[in-house]
């Protein structure tokens, strides 16, 4: 760490831009009482969730979205003639600890959203939060991933994987309970990110769910989380397996 | 013992392209197309062809980058595609037209991070590295950042990177593309030297024949994904019947000259073309046009790749 102040600035303005994104929340919130049937510190702890598995993927495999560019000038290949995965080399190459803002945002909103709703403690509900920042976590990464995977064959494809990522974060952001059905299906059965807040969150507050899901699904993230690293492991394997290079 | 096999390797690539409006053509390129060859322990090889012949796409075969569409290899006993971190071990790679380094570290630093990734013991890497500083002239590179290095030096860089684990195999990807001659001597006087004392297999592409004549003692030629020659550099010559010709610039304008063992295949005014059997000497030749005629000025053209392939051609 050379750069200290300069590091210090970066964690608080990166942390406070995301703190504005959240002040946006609950400037709407002065206008209406419940969104989705949800109160603001409900809408906090799902925020909370969401923000805090996108930043700890993010820190952990957020470089993946240079791959492309990796795969264009070369750099690529001469991570694949090195003897260590190239996933954790491209996690470790310009490792942003900066990053850690928007971490530390995410635990301050959840920290508040937690206080604020109204919840009925029990040990295994701190046992399905613990293992939902976990899965949730898990599985962002899957995707992030899975959008290098796609990079590696394609070449360039970092728009894509951001709407499912930061796009992702951002629908998780909500109550899915405001969204039509087909959107949670989708979020629920194709590509996980339901599991990272809003069924243990509805478990959480003891909601019933608003599509009439199983209950079951509450507890499930963790297999989420197993079975989206299992496909994007899968993914990857495939994508490197048909990695192109360029020419000369 | 052959370190590397190669039996009819295959490659290729499926390109799309623009058919209709809404319909892509689907072609399939053959880049490798039944390649076999065997290379021992301690040999040096050539690798040369024209652009596009499937060079790089064979290296990148071999150091498990790219995976065959068909045939099989072995390098040091390992099935490079499956096996390919387990295979970084034990070879160095060099791409010419890009770095290994970290663009914005100094050298001494990519090298530090290189010893970590390949888990090369403090002792071993403290003396690797200081012989390789010496051999290559990098002592004053150290502590420059990469960026700001010349490409004769960045390759002095990526070299020493490659070596610095120990590799008992080295590929080179047209290491001496864009040198100046002394650079490219140094670079081939290293090399010479590292094969000599470590007895490290080395297998380099290029398009310099110049190189070749230096350091290897066997060549591979390839074509449109084919091997067209494997042997050593004087049969080549032969086979192709390939020439090196000197241009002379004479002092005044002059019938044909007559020297032994050439032939004039050109004049132009005071200027004339002599070929001559590539594999023997100019020395010769240029003494004896200097003892018999005024010569303002002399050059040897050395046969180019292209030539000699197309002259295989039509000896095949």
């Amino acid at each position: 760490m050379t750069y200290r102040a300069s590091f210090v600035a970066m964690t608080v303005g990166q942390a406070l831009i995301t703190l504005i994104d959240f002040a946006a929340i609950a400037i709407m919130f002065s206008h209406i009482d419940e969104l989705g049937g949800f109160t603001l510190g409900e809408v906090a702890l799902l925020y909370g969730m969401s923000g805090f598995a996108l930043g700890a993927a993010d820190l952990l495999m957020g470089n993946t979205e240079q791959l492309g560019r990796r795969v264009r000038d070369g750099s690529f290949d001469a991570m694949l003639v090195r003897p260590v995965a190239p996933l954790v080399q491209i996690a470790a190459d310009q490792f942003a600890l900066r990053r850690v803002g928007r971490i530390t945002q995410a635990v301050a909103v959840l920290g508040w959203g937690l206080a604020a709703s109204n919840i009925d403690w029990s040990v295994p509900k701190v046992l399905v939060l613990l293992a939902t920042l976990v899965s949730g976590s898990v599985i962002f990464c899957a995707v992030f991933v899975l959008g290098g995977a796609f990079q590696v064959l394609a070449g360039d494809a970092t728009e894509v994987m951001n709407a499912f990522t930061y796009g992702g974060n951002t629908l998780t952001q909500f109550p899915l309970s405001i969204y039509p059905a087909e959107v949670v299906r989708s979020v629920t059965f194709i590509v996980p990110l339901a599991f990272v807040n809003w069924y243990p969150a509805l478990y959480l507050l003891d909601v019933e769910d608003p599509f009439g899901l199983p209950s079951a699904l509450q507890y499930a993230s963790p297999v989420a989380a197993v079975l989206a690293a299992a496909a994007a492991a899968v993914a990857w394997r495939a994508g490197v397996r048909r990695y192109r290079s360029t020419g000369s | 013992m052959a370190v590397i096999e190669v039996t009819d390797l295959r490659r290729t690539f499926v390109v799309r392209s623009k058919g209709g409006r809404l319909r892509r053509e689907r072609r399939e390129v053959v880049a490798v197309d039944g390649v076999s060859f065997g290379i021992d322990a301690g040999e040096v090889v050539g690798f040369i062809g024209p652009n596009g012949a499937g060079k790089s796409t064979t290296i990148k075969m071999l150091t498990g980058i790219l995976v065959p569409t068909s045939g099989r290899l072995h390098v040091d006993g390992l099935d490079p595609s499956r096996r390919r971190t387990e295979l970084a071990r034990r070879i160095g790679v060099v791409f010419g037209h890009r770095s290994g380094l970290w663009w914005d570290l100094p050298l001494r630093d990519s090298f530090a991070l290189l010893a970590r990734i390949y888990d090369v013991p403090r002792d071993r890497y403290r003396t690797n590295l200081a012989t390789l500083v010496e051999l290559l002239d990098l002592a004053p590179l150290l502590d420059v950042p990469v960026r700001q290095l010349s490409l004769g030096q960045r390759m002095r860089g990526d070299i020493a990177a490659a070596l610095l684990h120990d590799p008992p195999i080295l590929y080179l990807d047209e290491p001496t593309i864009g040198l100046d001659l002394i650079s490219k001597a140094r670079l081939r006087d290293f090399l010479r030297d590292l094969n000599a004392e470590r007895g490290t297999t080395i297998m380099l592409t290029t398009h310099d024949l110049v190189d070749i004549e230096h350091i290897c003692r066997t060549v591979m030629v390839i074509d449109a994904g084919r091997l067209v020659f494997d042997g050593d550099l004087t049969a080549l010559q032969r086979v192709g019947g390939a020439t090196r010709t000197v241009v002379v610039d004479l002092e005044t304008q002059l019938e044909p000259v007559r020297v032994p063992g050439t032939t004039v295949t050109r004049v132009e005014g005071p200027r004339q073309w002599l070929s001559f059997p590539a594999h023997s000497s100019a020395a010769p030749i240029v003494s004896a046009l200097a003892a018999a005629y005024d010569v303002v000025d002399l050059s040897i053209q050395e046969p180019a790749i292209e030539d000699v392939i197309r002259l295989l051609y039509a000896a095949g």
